[in-house]
């Protein structure tokens, strides 16, 4: 057990950390989180000066035009990145995170030369086309269908949760290929162009008050069969692939920023005087304690991944339950340090309290999770 | 960095576990339950607690020594005073498997007495310390000496270790037996009890929340098999996620708490180690707690080893460090790291 990091890891973040310090300066302010196109090209900007710097597609394998950077390093370039107050990965998330390891993983030679150079860029955007209003959760269950009409799928149904919709220029869509297979079987993974014709994007409001995601309606879309990656009713295995990178190291930064925001609290409970409860100080300090937990546990699961080779383990699954409950506290116990002021709805940290409520809700429920680890760690039986 | 278990740190594990296991199974720690209920109930009638008894008690002698040579009291000795040479992260190991196996005795006084306390390093000594609130004192009745000196704050002696141990006898001159919740840990009450040392609390709290974390994962390695075995509506009852949920919180809970430890173990930072105290007393408690829910009514007999578990994490959460103490040293870890730019 070793929690150095080794010189190369050393002279690595002190490399990065030396970069920030020159290029943050330099960044354009942050636009305002309603404002779409804004916050596009804020965020492909970014993304364009960590691809210009040789930070682009870090833990993405070298031969699709990613560094082959080890999981401790994207480890230490998440947290120095979150440090610094470097923008988020934001609209290149899909694209970054699950689009583009998918298509690495699975795509063919042409596939992966069409897409991934202009994710690694910052040209494109994509958005996540799983999810469905009646399947949720249970993913397999969606029902948007394709037909093969020729060369290409015809392609109709509705999804909902998708995130940058109306930003994106390419969505990782899954589409039943075969209504009559068992669920997980009939499923496809399809790369639909968002302005094909029939594609309508409606924006979804959310308790946030803000736009976070939208509702996408598809009214006989057509998609190149070229545009399928994987073979034809095998998206359910390809999509798994995808996940399994979602629950790696997706919240090593927000832990970095939970401690940045427990520090905040303090300093302003101090002020404030009501440090001197010892009930609220006494919270704060068991916060300090299960953050620093958290960080050692993200840690411990890239150290985890980085023996088995890079796949990430059924940790994220323990971590994302911890976590998601834990943000929530946070942000409670922030409300507690604001008193009144927490129904001031632009006070700091007040959006965040709100925001906080999606963790125990999106990338799988909280007792989707609960039962992930109790199936798959503990060994117990499905249920009916 | 590579913040995972060594070859040689799973080896020592896997040998800690087959030594307790073969040592110390679930008969051995049902025999001893059975006789300290023997004896413990006439202690308490009389009143006192006669210093000089020995044998027929919680701790086993023989065991003890066994575990003496194994190495477990000297393992953090260097090896040209008759030790083993390991490091913090293999001793949280090792106390983790003594967790599991819910092994009685201060452990953690004699491991931190040894290469202080004459025969304490190699398990012919038994030391215990007053770790516990409320002028309470477990195993002194057993115990060869208690860690620190009577009625002041330890001296440091002969510069590094800051300890001075007092003979178990003059502590006990005034002490009372009372009845413990814990039938494996045998509690007095002393006037004076002698102060542990300021040295040893933070050792004493990682060590502790190492047992801690021993037992929160066998409490829920026994909820998860009983919810596999037992039948209910036709179905093992782990099918149902109400069952189900309770036991992915268990793992969790147990991860959390083990992870932490190990940290704080590697980097002994007296923060980190509060934390790591915090988080694996809750999670001894708790999933005691939820192991018991699980086994339904019978976990609510004697016969579940699931008391036992639930009472010694009680117990552990007050030693070395209470959930106040750690809380309220962290948050003032918390407002220094605040204040730094």
């Amino acid at each position: 057990m070793d929690l150095t990091y080794t010189d190369e890891e050393q002279e690595f973040r002190a490399r990065l950390r030396e970069w920030l310090g020159k290029v943050l300066p330099e960044l354009p302010p942050k636009p305002s989180p309603d404002d779409w196109p804004g916050r596009r090209a804020h965020d492909l900007g970014w993304q364009r000066r960590l691809y210009d710097a040789g930070y682009a597609g870090l833990h993405w394998p070298a031969d699709a035009g990613g560094r082959g950077a080890t999981p401790t390093q994207h480890l230490i370039f998440l947290e120095e990145t979150e440090r610094a107050g470097a923008p988020y990965v934001g609209a290149n998330f899909v694209g970054l995170l699950h689009a583009g390891p998918t298509i690495a993983a699975e795509g063919t030679a042409e596939q992966r030369a069409r897409w991934l150079p202009p994710v690694l860029r910052g040209d494109e955007v994509w958005c996540q086309g799983f999810s469905e209003p009646d399947a949720g959760s249970d993913l397999a269950s969606l029902r948007t269908r394709a037909v093969r009409d020729g060369d290409d799928y015809v392609v109709t149904g509705s999804k909902i949760w998708t995130s940058h919709a109306e930003v994106a220029d390419w969505c990782e869509l899954l589409v039943r290929t075969d209504p009559h297979a068992a669920k997980h079987r009939g499923i496809s993974w399809l790369a639909m162009p968002m302005d094909a014709p029939g594609v309508t994007v409606r924006p979804l409001r959310t308790l946030a008050g803000s736009a976070e995601f939208a509702e996408m309606f598809l009214d006989e879309v057509r998609v190149p069969a070229a545009n399928r990656v994987g073979e034809e009713n095998d998206g359910w295995r390809v999509t798994m692939v995808t996940l399994s990178f979602e629950r790696g190291t997706a919240f090593v930064g927000e832990v970095v920023a939970c401690r940045r925001v427990l520090a905040a609290l303090a300093r302003e409970a101090r002020s404030t005087g009501r440090w001197d409860d010892p009930v609220l100080r006494r919270r704060l300090g068991r916060l300090y304690g299960e953050f620093g937990a958290l960080w050692r546990l993200t840690q411990w699961n890239v150290s985890d991944a980085q023996r088995t080779g890079g796949v990430p383990g059924t940790g994220g699954s323990v971590f994302k339950l911890r976590y998601s409950h834990a943000r929530q506290e946070l942000y409670d116990t922030a409300a507690e340090v604001l008193g009144a002021g927490a129904l001031e709805a632009d006070r700091e940290w007040v959006a965040d309290r709100l925001s906080s409520l999606s963790y125990t809700i999106a990338a799988g429920t909280s007792q989707i999770q609960q039962n992930i680890v109790a199936e798959r760690i503990l060994g117990l039986p499905k249920g009916r | 960095m590579d913040f995972q278990l060594t070859e040689d740190q799973r080896d020592l594990r896997a040998g800690v576990r087959e030594l307790l296991a073969g040592r110390y199974g679930r008969e051995a720690l049902r025999a001893a339950v059975d006789r300290a209920e023997a004896g413990g109930a006439g202690a308490a009638a009389t009143g006192g607690v006669d210093p000089g008894a020995r044998g027929g008690g919680v701790v086993d002698r023989g065991l003890w020594r066994e575990l003496g040579a194994a190495g477990f009291f000297a393992l953090r000795l260097p090896e040209a005073a008759g030790g083993v040479g390991l490091g913090l992260p293999e001793a949280a190991l090792v106390f983790e498997e003594a967790g599991r196996a819910l092994l009685p005795g201060p452990l953690v006084a004699t491991h931190l007495a040894a290469g202080t306390v004459p025969g304490a390093a190699a398990g012919e000594a038994v030391v215990t310390a007053a770790d516990l609130g409320g002028g309470l004192i477990a195993y002194l009745a057993e115990s060869d000496a208690v860690l620190g000196a009577a009625g002041e704050p330890a001296e440091v002696v002969a510069g590094a270790e800051p300890a001075v141990a007092v003979a178990a006898g003059d502590a006990a001159a005034e002490a009372v037996a009372v009845a413990s919740v814990d039938p494996l840990t045998p509690l007095v009450r002393v006037p004076h009890p002698p102060v542990a040392a300021a040295g040893h609390r933070a050792e004493g709290a990682l060590l502790t929340a190492a047992l801690q974390t021993g037992s929160a994962l066998r409490t829920c390695e026994l909820a998860v098999r009983y919810a596999k075995e037992r039948e209910q509506f036709g179905q093992p009852v782990g099918a149902f996620q109400a069952v189900k949920h309770l036991c992915a919180q268990m793992l969790v809970r147990a991860e959390v708490a083990r992870v932490a430890v190990y940290a704080a173990a590697v980097t002994a930072d007296p923060a980190e180690i509060a934390g790591a105290k915090l988080l694996a007393d809750e999670a001894a408690v708790r999933n005691a707690r939820d192991c018991l829910q699980v086994h339904g009514g019978m976990g609510f007999t004697w016969e579940a080893d699931v008391h036992l578990h639930l009472k010694r994490a009680w117990v552990r959460a007050e030693q070395w460090a209470t959930a106040a103490e750690a809380e309220e040293l962290l948050a003032a870890e918390l407002l220094d790291a605040a204040a730094m730019p």
